[in-house]
């Protein structure tokens, strides 16, 4: 009968992450009000990015307490992602050399 | 931790956690995921889903990297003039924090239809589809400014014409997200108020609406950051 019934949860779990998210996009709004530059920024974007997702994924979606056949299944495949990032980057990167170049010579 | 499961044969296999866990529910010759099927799908949509934003963004991030001209400074072109002063990139974070309801109060709907409570099941997720109607609106409202400002697809006045282009297309196809789940939210409400699930006394359904709804916050924080932070 419990097995029927689903995911349930203490309402006041969804309460916390309710408030933690607000706190997260808080602090990434800040990063951006206090116009933090550089390295320092993009890795504060990335990092609240992350955590939000995560608690997300985890708790507002149940995935922390499906079995592990099914969070493979699921979050492993879009880590492929990661790699058309890595060729796109590779990829931009050269395209911006040869414009650079590029337009060097037809401006000269 | 193991226990005794039926599978489709009517035989009893063994349930068993971790590693071990994934191999016996791929090979033993029954369903592989514990979950109902209509769960199962929409986390295969959503999957899909994932990686059609995850081109979007990653096709942003080449034409972002691969330009020549400054790219528009995010901060000021979304920025608001409010009581004379202007305010970087505040309407981005209010849309930011009412998507963010939306999902607090969609996954209380989800939990108040296990225990079947229509009522208030129905209210909460009547209150989310509202949410992402706001939120809906919010972005009619920067689209128009920005049209009206001079930003399309193929230029803008402040820099790299690639600026347009992936703004509409990444934020345009969210925005069809959240109609679609506003829509999507209202019928699964209504008929949660008819008692249409009580009668079948399976409130599954909610749960896997609600998959869909936190989806769409889940891309908008990524959107949020890689887009508008940047």
């Amino acid at each position: 009968m419990e097995h029927a019934e689903g995911q349930q949860h203490p309402i006041k779990i969804y309460l916390w992450i309710w408030l933690l998210l607000f706190v997260f996009s808080t602090f990434s709004y800040l990063v951006d009000f206090y116009q933090l530059q550089g390295l320092l920024r993009w890795s504060l974007i990335l990092l609240f990015m992350i955590v939000k997702a995560g608690l997300i994924v985890a708790i507002f979606m149940h995935m922390a307490w499906e079995r592990l056949a099914l969070k493979f299944a699921i979050l492993l495949p879009p880590l492929a992602l990661l790699v058309l990032v890595a060729i796109a980057a590779t990829e931009a990167d050269y395209t911006f050399v040869t414009r650079g170049v590029y337009f060097a010579l037809a401006g000269s | 931790m193991a226990n005794d499961v039926l599978t489709n044969t009517g035989e009893s296999a063994t349930v068993s956690p971790g590693l071990r866990g994934i191999v016996s529910d791929w090979s033993s010759d029954k369903q592989a995921f514990e979950v109902p099927w209509g769960k199962a799908m929409m986390w295969i949509f959503l999957l899909s889903d994932t990686f059609i934003f995850g081109v979007f963004l990653s096709s942003y991030m080449t034409v972002r990297m691969s330009t020549v001209e400054p790219w528009p400074i995010p901060s000021e072109v979304f920025a608001l003039t409010i009581g004379g002063q202007s305010i970087p990139l505040i309407l981005i974070a209010i849309m930011t924090f009412v998507l963010i309801s939306s999902s607090g109060t969609m996954a209380m709907a989800v939990n108040f239809g296990y225990r079947r409570d229509r009522a208030k099941t129905a209210a909460l997720m009547l209150a989310t589809a509202a949410l992402g109607a706001a939120f809906v609106s919010m972005q009619a409202f920067e689209w128009t400014k920005l049209i009206h400002e001079g930003v399309r697809p193929w230029g803008n006045p402040w820099g790299a014409p690639q600026f347009g282009s992936t703004f509409f297309m990444i934020t345009g196809f969210h925005g069809l997200h959240v109609s679609v789940g506003v829509i999507y939210l209202s019928i699964v409400a209504t008929k949660v108020w008819r008692g249409d699930y009580e009668r079948k006394g399976n409130y599954q359904i909610v749960e896997i609406t609600g998959l869909y709804w936190h989806f769409v916050d889940l891309v908008w924080v990524f959107i949020f950051a890689l887009f508008y932070l940047w």
